[in-house]
């Protein structure tokens, strides 16, 4: 009667506490932005790191995404947590995949792309988004930066067991409706703070037949319903996607992990504290209005009305997240134009997303005066686009293609809007001032974004491909 | 090192918002530092200045009344999103000792307690009822005592909170959590041994 998250849970206690229990990391993954105060509290404290062999380090939010990257980078706190990194990792004896590696890329995409995450493993990473990495079949969390140092020097961390929630996606997806929209709707369907102290396993015959890009892109957002675990049942697409990548076992360890591995999916009669269905048979493809991504609505639909909220807290922060955006009541989504598209991030920049990206940007024309980005999650997912001729179909098409890197998601680096700005993103983020100070962030899956980057407005992708 | 959390008796801070996430507490141009320090100067920047750089006179934080205070008293799911803890050391660096809210994101949460900072969860109607007293008579004084779990509004209206007990005797003595686990390190060798021998595919090594 155990639930896959609860298999690994109990296979991974040192030791119990009264509230918490001392649980053992399998994988660390490093990045520049929240390591460096750990790497300098270890070194003041005369610690060192315990397993460096089993942590692997990138830099991905501070990198420009232009190939004079390698040449020199204009901001010098982004060079200097570079540095930093660079210095950690070699130090310590701990991977790194710098700038100009050709495995670079974002941290959520590269651990998968190596192998080094598989199903039953603990992995942790300074960063929220980790939760990506449950859709193997992982406890995979984000942590802060004491937490990041706690594992360096222990391997391990004390955590609290969270509560248990199942969501259960049913029904087959229509033509231009994807992960995306399916991650979209059970965050307005639960709310920003639903999942929070839950662990979300997503099952049901959607979910199994989604490939692992896809089922990464639904547990990369779980994080935005609040919870920081999401995990999906590991199955032959996962032993599939897994077998022969550089840091999967092999040969004879190859089996055995099989046989593991499969012991691993929740019990039939598993306990579950919470149980959501969402059925996704008639699905529309889905954008954000507001400044939560849990302000999801069909692309068909109007900008809600906050005068129809009775609770006043929910009222205030739709009238505050509407002046922000500098919305109305009633506006259709599609009446609304567009200034910039981002196609990337730890949500939607793998070679999937590329491709469904293309599909819709194939012999078109992006709008006039239309800034939109593509930029592939690593350097492995660029490589096997230029393969396809992906990269060719966006230029052609009047999009930027750009060097791996986390980019526009986050602000961090050259790739921001300005104040003002309109941006139909297929990151997970719409927050006041995510993609830059003042710019107005809506959220979409990559075929709808392509297809606002050719609209020049939030468009039904459904009518632009017809 | 985190700081030992002691009680205080001090002006409780306003802010009548919900989701306020990380991006908002500390915006991430801000995070460009390998420093825990100095972060207090991007706390809430979008909200406090204009465009220009010029405060916004209506902003709490930027009242005469409630400038100097060290407890915030906010929205539900207070601290979503990123899991910087640069929003903590930013909360921290401009003053900030403890957050009342109905709830927290988990990461958040967890990212004060290592930094000895207060993360108090009160039902929503009390928060509402403190945040509407701090509204109505700027200046009022909130006392947020740990060791015996109240915190107590500025018209002396008590409020009971609950803590983990392990959380609580680190904040009251400041613990270093990282040595208390390393005298666990006898039981994670044994772990390790165990579990190379059950699943030794999750021990080749990353590096090179």
């Amino acid at each position: 009667m155990l639930s896959l998250f609860g298999k690994i849970w109990d296979r991974h206690v040192v030791k119990a506490r009264e509230d918490d229990v001392l649980l053992y990391i399998d994988r660390h993954l490093v990045h520049e932005v929240t390591s460096p105060q750990a790497f300098a509290g270890l070194s003041a404290a005369g610690r060192s790191v315990r397993r460096p062999g089993a942590m692997l380090a990138v830099p991905d939010h501070n990198v420009p995404t232009t190939p004079d990257r390698s040449v020199r980078i204009e901001d010098r706190g982004s060079r200097e947590q570079i540095q930093a990194l660079r210095e950690n990792a070699l130090g310590a004896g701990i991977a790194l995949f710098d700038i100009d590696d050709p495995r670079q890329g974002i941290v959520h995409i590269i651990g998968p792309e190596s192998g080094l995450v598989q199903p039953g493993i603990t992995v942790v990473c300074g960063d929220s988004h980790t939760g990506t990495l449950g859709a193997f079949g992982a406890i995979a969390f984000g942590i802060g930066t004491s937490e990041v140092e706690h594992v360096l020097a222990t391997q391990a961390l004390w955590q609290k067991k969270p509560l248990q929630m199942r969501v259960a996606v049913n029904g087959t997806l229509g033509s231009f409706v994807t992960p995306k929209d399916v991650i979209l709707a059970v965050i307005a369907k639960i709310g920003a703070a639903g999942g929070t102290g839950y662990a979300l396993e997503f099952s049901g015959e959607t979910v199994r037949r989604m490939s692992m890009e896809g089922r990464m892109t639904v547990c990369n957002m779980t994080i935005e319903a609040g919870a920081r675990f999401g995990l999906i049942a590991p199955d032959e697409i996962t032993f599939a996607y897994l077998k022969g990548r550089p840091l999967a076992p092999s040969s004879s360890l190859w089996d055995a992990a099989v046989e593991y591995w499969k012991g691993l999916p929740s019990d039939l009669d598993a306990k579950w504290d919470l149980e959501v269905a969402l059925a996704v048979d008639s699905l529309e493809p889905h954008v954000t209005w507001g400044t939560s991504p849990q302000d999801a609505l069909p692309v068909g639909g109007a900008v809600p009305d906050p005068g129809e909220q009775a609770d006043p807290g929910e009222r205030a922060r739709m009238r505050r997240a509407l002046e922000y955006m500098a919305l109305s009541p009633g506006t259709r989504m599609t009446d609304i134009p567009v200034d910039k598209v981002f196609i990337g991030s730890c949500t939607n920049s793998r070679i999937e997303d590329l491709r469904a990206a293309a599909a819709v940007a194939k012999g078109r024309k992006v709008a006039p005066g239309m800034t939109a980005l593509v930029v592939p999650g690593s350097g492995l997912v660029k490589r096997q686009a230029e393969e396809e001729g992906l990269d060719q179909v966006f230029v052609e098409a009047g999009f930027q293609w750009r060097l791996p890197g986390c980019s526009m998601c986050l602000g961090m680096n050259p790739d921001k809007l300005r104040p003002g700005e309109r941006c139909a993103s297929t990151s997970n983020r719409n927050f006041e001032g995510r993609q830059g100070p003042g710019g107005r962030t809506h959220l979409m899956s990559p075929p709808m974004a392509a297809a606002a980057a050719i609209a020049g407005r939030i468009v039904d992708v459904r009518e632009v491909a017809r | 090192m985190r700081e030992k959390f002691l009680s205080l008796r001090t002006v409780g801070v306003p802010l009548d918002r919900m989701n306020v996430d990380t991006d908002a507490i500390i915006p991430a141009r801000y995070l460009k530092t390998i420093k825990r320090t100095g972060l207090g100067d991007g706390l809430f920047f979008a909200w406090r200045y204009d465009m220009d750089g010029k405060e916004q006179p209506d902003f709490p934080m930027n009242r005469p009344e409630y400038r100097g205070g060290k407890v915030l008293v906010t929205g539900e799911n207070f601290g979503c999103g990123s899991s910087r803890e640069h929003a903590v050391w930013a909360l921290m660096d401009f003053g900030f000792r403890a957050v009342i809210a109905p709830s927290f994101s988990d990461i958040f949460h967890n990212n004060c307690l290592k930094n000895g900072m207060l993360p108090v969860t009160l039902p929503a109607a009390e928060v509402r009822s403190l945040i509407d007293a701090l509204l109505a008579a700027p200046g009022g004084k909130v006392e947020v005592d740990l060791a015996g779990q109240t915190v107590t509004g500025p018209n002396g209206d008590i409020h009971a909170f609950g803590v983990a007990s392990f959380a609580k005797t680190c904040l009251l003595e400041g613990l270093d959590e990282i040595a208390l686990t390393l005298t666990s390190a006898s039981e994670i060798d044994r772990y390790e041994r165990e579990r190379k021998k059950a699943t030794p595919w999750l021990f080749l090594d990353l590096a090179g």
